[in-house]
């Protein structure tokens, strides 16, 4: 990857905040390389989701942006009219989302629930876009794609239909994919196979993914690079290697003690240390005080 | 798809006596001219109050017996079960369309037009329903037509209530915001993604709605502000049968059966069509 080259996806001191005027994001900046996986790991509440949502544009009503830029390729989300940006974000972006019951329409089935998007948004022919679709439901390696097809997703596995909401995300060949924890709602025994597969897919069609999790385990399977977030802020930046190997922040080294080993099954579980969560609360709210929407 | 055959057979009575007995009664409003053993408005005094055909003292050809004119009950439960589908249909299909279009929209959007249409709702219902028919078609007029637009300007909350529920629940579903992702319009959204999931409780409501539009038809013609007195209706019929209970319980109790057994029929249909269309329940 030549330095050079745009981000794919490139945040810059993105703020967010409630309709109660609290802030949950305090100047993001992260990007994504082309090609390259990104890792965002944070606690549950840390704001992660949010940043992805943000990027897709489905924020929730009650969430605000105040400042900052978000840009997909170079084109500023910001300045696009509504319209636009739904243009943009559909075609270049696809989301692997967290719960892969509620992400499928229960009474479509798969088959044309799948080409819809091909078809209607991108104006495909029926025949390309179910080509497409067995290929990619074969990259996935689901067997028998054709009773897949004409099943209704209460009809799969937790599994089956994590599989075809991957077939889904890359079918249109995004440049972008924001995995929202898409390992998160599985059977550790499909967690693993599940997250094999992205990795597969991704190295194969050369996507972009911003992938959210909490798990640091899956941070160093499948991402090259990490932006630790811990109260909507982001405290450490780093190749995954080198995070793992010496993590910089406080916060990171807490969070990493307290991830279970395999190594050490029956030690017990160490929360994050106190005093650093401490710390880190008091210098954010400190930052809280002064920052002014606008001024960074 | 075996499974699925099974695991409808628990239903299969249900919908089949429901549907039997509605298609039976359409059956029989329909080709009432064909069907009716008499005249429904044939009076003869030489053969008023004749019992049904089991006990002393019938007639053949009067199967249900007459009423205190010498009216033939049977002939008039057939035609008057014309009036009470048309209504049915009539009344509860308009209800259906405009409370479920509302409820759609306030559930799906939210905001301001869920706002507006939901205080509209809370203000309907606060309406004796009864009351508020009668109170209709007195300003309307007697005529079948406001009967029957009385019911849709009356009933439609019941659709607007359920369906703003369900709208709302499924426009959480992360199917919904993955659709928002590709790029989908909103109006897209809820009439491709979000219809089709709440059509099953349509169905259901409507189906119920029809039994509901056959009692207020009944209760509207029971206090003679229904349709022109001549023509027989299920609630004429028993408002007569009431005057008559002691020399004549049949005249009462006939049109009462038809009338129960078509209400519990829409709604026990209505049920089992909600599970047929359900693919989650299926």
């Amino acid at each position: 990857m030549s330095a050079n080259r745009e981000p794919c996806l490139d945040i810059r001191g993105l703020s967010a905040v409630l309709a109660n005027g609290q802030r949950v994001l305090r100047s993001v900046s992260l990007a994504v390389q082309p090609g390259e996986v990104r890792a965002l790991v944070g606690e549950s509440g840390a704001g992660k989701t949010m940043i992805g949502k943000a990027v897709l544009g489905v924020l929730p009503k009650s969430v605000r942006i105040v400042e900052g830029e978000m840009l997909i390729e170079g084109e500023d989300l910001g300045r696009l009219d509504p319209k636009a940006r739904r243009t943009l974000i559909g075609a270049r972006t696809a989301l692997i989302p967290q719960d892969p019951l509620t992400a499928l329409n229960p009474s479509r089935r798969i088959g044309p629930q799948m080409t819809d998007r091909l078809v209607r948004i991108l104006g495909w022919n029926t025949e390309r876009a179910d080509k497409r679709i067995r290929q990619l439901l074969d990259e996935v390696q689901i067997r028998d794609p054709e009773r897949v097809l004409k099943s209704y997703p209460h009809e799969l596995s937790g599994g089956m239909r994590q599989r075809v909401l991957i077939a889904a995300a890359f079918a249109a060949e995004p440049r972008l994919i924001v995995a929202d924890e898409p390992t998160t709602a599985l059977d550790v025994t499909v967690q693993k196979q599940i997250l094999r597969l992205i990795a597969q897919l991704q190295r194969d069609h050369g996507t972009a993914i911003l992938f959210v999790t909490h798990d640091l385990g899956v941070v160093a399977k499948i991402s090259q690079k990490v932006s630790v977030l811990y109260a909507g802020k982001v405290v450490e930046e780093a190749d995954t290697e080198a995070l793992f190997a010496a993590p910089q922040h406080p916060y990171t080294r807490a969070l990493m003690t307290a991830t279970p080993r395999y190594t050490d099954p029956y030690a017990s579980l160490k929360p994050v240390d106190e005093s650093v969560l401490a710390g880190l609360t008091a210098e954010i709210a400190a930052a809280d005080q002064a920052w002014r929407p606008g001024h960074g | 798809m075996d499974e699925a055959s099974v695991a409808r057979g628990g239903l299969a009575p249900r919908l089949w006596l429901a549907g039997g007995w509605l298609l039976l009664a359409l059956v029989a409003a329909i080709f009432a001219p064909l069907i009716a053993p008499q005249d429904p408005l044939a009076q003869d005094l030489m053969l008023e109050r004749l019992p049904p055909f089991w006990l002393d003292g019938a007639e053949p050809g009067y199967w249900l017996g007459t009423d205190s004119l010498g009216r033939d009950l049977l002939s008039r439960l057939i035609f008057g079960g014309r009036i009470a589908f048309i209504v049915a249909f009539a009344a509860a299909t308009s209800a259906c369309l405009l409370g479920s279009a509302l409820g759609l929209i306030a559930g799906y959007f939210g905001g301001w037009p869920d706002r507006i249409i939901s205080r509209i709702v809370d203000v309907w219902m606060a309406f004796p329903p009864v009351l508020f028919a009668i109170l209709l078609v007195a300003v309307l007029g007697t005529g079948l037509s406001s009967v029957i637009l009385a019911i849709a300007i009356i009933d439609w909350t019941r659709f607007c209530r359920v369906i703003r529920a369900e709208a709302m629940s499924q426009a959480r579903m992360d199917y919904v915001e993955s659709a928002r992702i590709a790029g989908y319009g909103r109006m897209g959204i809820m009439l491709r993604e979000v219809l089709p999931n709440v059509l099953p409780s349509v169905v259901a409501l409507l189906s119920l709605e029809m039994g509901i539009a056959v009692i207020v038809e009944a209760i509207l013609s029971f206090v003679n502000l229904s349709i022109s007195t001549d023509d027989p209706t299920w609630g004429s019929i028993i408002a007569e049968g009431r005057l008559s209970i002691h020399q004549a319980w049949w005249v009462l109790v006939f049109p009462l059966i038809t009338l129960i057994l078509t209400v519990l029929s829409f709604s026990q249909f209505g049920e089992a069509l909600k599970a047929r269309f359900d693919p989650v329940l299926r």
